[in-house]
């Protein structure tokens, strides 16, 4: 379906169904290697002094300012959540500008000093960078690349290959905030609200669940939002997912907002949450683990992982007792929200 | 909460008995559909009970030639077409708003005051609002045109494709579909028009006419009602909604739209010209009324070839047994108009799987 008018469109990058589609047909049949095609959030790469992961991501926000962070912030923490998630401690991380001609030196300063100022309250270091500029109308003002590399955590071992009927799966806290913040903001809608976004780096409370133990996998569930990571799950381990409505955790706001302007919270982009999916006997305890630390006060065990079946299927069961299934969003929802 | 679902879902098992075939019931109203899709109310009820998406999307009935109308309009110099985000994508036969979305020419707008006070920004420009919608955003539109005559903005005027729900109804069940054995009635338009609106329904057609909001619960409990009804043979109207939809509805928003509006026959997508069905303003404010100031001549679209929104909207045929469907047809690259919007029928449908 990538080449349904033979251009990229926004939804490539949507995290949904075609941005999917494009990597498969694209991306890996050009450049694959066992370590890639892997799609993880970070590479697991085996070195003779022991294994590092690394990761990168490009960073299109807009617009660059929002509630509860900016462009910058975002640079730094999405790509310290990638290492996170993969079970490693963020060490060093690089950066990348491309800066459209015409940027006020102001703005320039501005999102410098928030990357600054992120990285330096999660203690991590800027290590080496690059500058580039183009042509007004080139670029929207700024686009930033962070590449990160982490050290994996001893005897930690993540994957979706580890996953297993009957474990639990949890988020870490509300769902949605980023996204709704972000779409409030756009330019043509005038939408009044107190969103705002979770934009934040998790590696303290996943430090903490990983020396607790139980999990299997971890992802952080940015564009496509947790349908998507859920439906990465149920496809990848080929098992069904169900969910409960009732246990989802979501700022009535963020669901008033998501009404309003007719979009699904469980496709909308968080920016300071995961999900993990932990052991059936461990659940409780990875739960409490969250609930004690302030970046994971809401977190919920939402559902579980089902059986092996042929459709594997992410089911939600609603408040009222109904059944529906949650799709791999198909791309559209949001473009350029991280 | 439960024990009240299995109340009504004792409720239509009773029917499904009583009846001996499959109850059609048909929602008109976009917010509805998404929330039994959202809400798994699909897998709730006995099997006997289908669920049918009608007219209730406004951005769905909106006719192909309207849209060129736009179009022609976002075409000109020195305009801003200011338009509700849904419309965007809705193709006519000359294409869609998309492609000049994005440019000074066309604005998102929440509400027609928006687009006035984008009038009121831009006095070089001739700000055209896109008013569509049924008796929910008519009075809306109706307000923001008489706040430009009384405070004399020159460079405002309005689009009208406003529609009203009930006349579509009947013309479905008249012309299109007699298998429909109810209505779930809308809960946005009845807390304008009233309930009372629905009683040319009963009394013509005989079909029960059941007013909801859109809890779960509601909509639940509103298919039971209905059901009770057919058991018993005595078709009426009545809403669930008490809190918000009374007999006579909201008198003021109804008086604003008479004093702009007179009710004119129209087109609507899918189902042909339907008289005494859309809102055209008043002579009083021709010189707010986008087709008379510019000279706009109204032509029904042209079917788009293999899209059959048409029959989804009377519930003649369920969206995916549309060829398109799922092929051609997709949230990306939405042929007809119930694929475009999100509370279209086939958007729904797509979204969640069809269950």
């Amino acid at each position: 379906m990538v080449d349904t008018n033979d251009k990229i469109m926004l939804a490539h990058g949507g995290g949904g169904q075609l941005s999917s589609d494009l990597i498969k047909k694209y991306v890996l049949p050009n450049l694959g290697n066992d370590t890639l095609n892997q799609l993880g959030d970070s590479a697991v790469l085996e070195l003779d002094s022991g294994s590092i992961c690394f990761t990168t991501d490009g960073y299109v926000v807009k617009p660059l300012f929002f509630n509860g962070g900016d462009i910058g912030k975002l640079a730094v923490c999405g790509t310290m959540n990638d290492l996170a998630v993969a079970g490693a401690r963020p060490v060093a991380l690089s950066l990348s500008l491309i800066i459209e001609t015409g940027l006020e030196l102001a703005i320039l300063e501005k999102i410098l000093k928030s990357i600054g100022e992120t990285a330096k309250q999660n203690n991590i270091d800027i290590v080496t960078g690059d500058t580039k500029t183009v042509e007004a109308g080139s670029a929207d003002k700024i686009f930033i690349t962070t590449a990160g590399v982490g050290e994996r955590v001893g005897g930690v071992e993540l994957g979706l290959n580890k996953i297993a009927s009957g474990d639990k799966i949890i988020v870490s806290g509300t769902l949605g905030d980023h996204g709704m913040t972000i779409i409030s903001k756009r330019k043509g809608i005038s939408f009044e609200s107190e969103l705002k976004s979770d934009c934040a780096s998790l590696w303290p409370l996943i430090e903490q669940l990983l020396v607790g133990g139980g999990v299997r996998f971890m992802r952080d569930a940015t564009r496509g939002g947790v349908a998507a990571t859920l439906n990465e799950i149920a496809s990848s381990t080929g098992m069904d997912i169900e969910i409960c409505e009732d246990k989802l955790p979501i700022n009535p706001a963020v669901q008033v907002a998501a009404d309003m302007l007719g979009f699904d919270v469980l496709n909308i982009a968080n920016e300071g949450k995961f999900i993990a999916v932990v052991s059936h006997g461990c659940a409780e305890r990875c739960l409490e683990i969250c609930k004690n630390h302030p970046l994971g006060q809401e977190a919920a065990i939402i559902g579980e992982v089902g059986e092996v079946s042929k459709s594997a299927l992410v089911e939600l069961v609603t408040k009222i007792g109904g059944r529906r299934v949650v799709q791999l969003p198909y791309g559209r929802e949001l473009p350029r929200i991280c | 909460m439960l024990e009240r679902v299995k109340k009504a879902q004792k409720m239509m098992l009773a029917a499904c008995d009583k009846l001996g075939r499959v109850i059609n019931i048909m929602e008109v109203c976009g917010t509805h559909t998404v929330s039994i899709f959202r809400n798994g109310i699909r897998s709730m009820l006995p099997g006997g009970i289908k669920l049918l998406s009608g007219p209730g999307c406004p951005v769905c009935v909106t006719d192909q030639g309207y849209i060129d109308n736009v179009l022609q309009l976002a075409g000109r110099d020195d305009f801003i077409i200011a338009t509700y985000g849904d419309m965007i994508r809705v193709p006519g036969n000359g294409g869609s708003l998309e492609s000049c979305n994005g440019s000074e020419n066309v604005r998102v707008v929440l509400s027609s005051e928006d687009a006035l006070v984008l009038a009121k920004e831009n006095p070089g420009k001739e700000v055209v609002f896109v008013a569509v919608g049924f008796e929910t955003t008519a009075p809306a539109s109706a307000v923001a045109v008489k706040e430009a005559y009384e405070q004399g903005v020159g460079n405002f005027s309005i689009l009208s494709g406003h529609k009203l729900a009930v006349p579509a109804m009947g013309v479905i069940l008249s012309a299109k579909n007699d298998k429909i054995d109810a209505f779930l009635c809308p809960g946005h338009v009845s807390a304008i028009t009233g309930y009372g609106a629905f009683d040319t329904i009963v009394e013509e057609f005989g079909r029960p006419c059941v007013v909801a909001g859109f809890e779960a619960l509601q909509i639940v409990e509103a298919l039971a009602e209905i059901c009770r009804q057919l058991i018993e043979g005595k078709p009426a109207v009545k809403s669930m909604y008490a809190a918000v939809v009374t007999e006579k509805g909201n008198v003021i928003a109804q008086k604003v739209m008479a004093e702009c509006f007179d009710v004119a026959d129209g087109w609507w997508r899918g189902l042909g010209n339907i008289a005494k069905s859309t809102l055209k303003l008043k002579g009083k404010y021709s010189r707010f009324d986008a087709f008379k100031k510019f000279n706009i001549e109204e032509i029904p679209g042209k079917d788009i070839t293999g899209c059959q929104c048409g029959q989804v909207l009377c519930g003649l045929i369920e969206p995916n047994e549309c060829a398109l469907f799922g092929r051609s047809c997709r949230p990306e690259t939405p042929v007809g108009p119930c694929m475009v919007s999100s509370e279209g029928a086939c958007s729904a449908w797509y979204k969640y799987g069809g269950k």
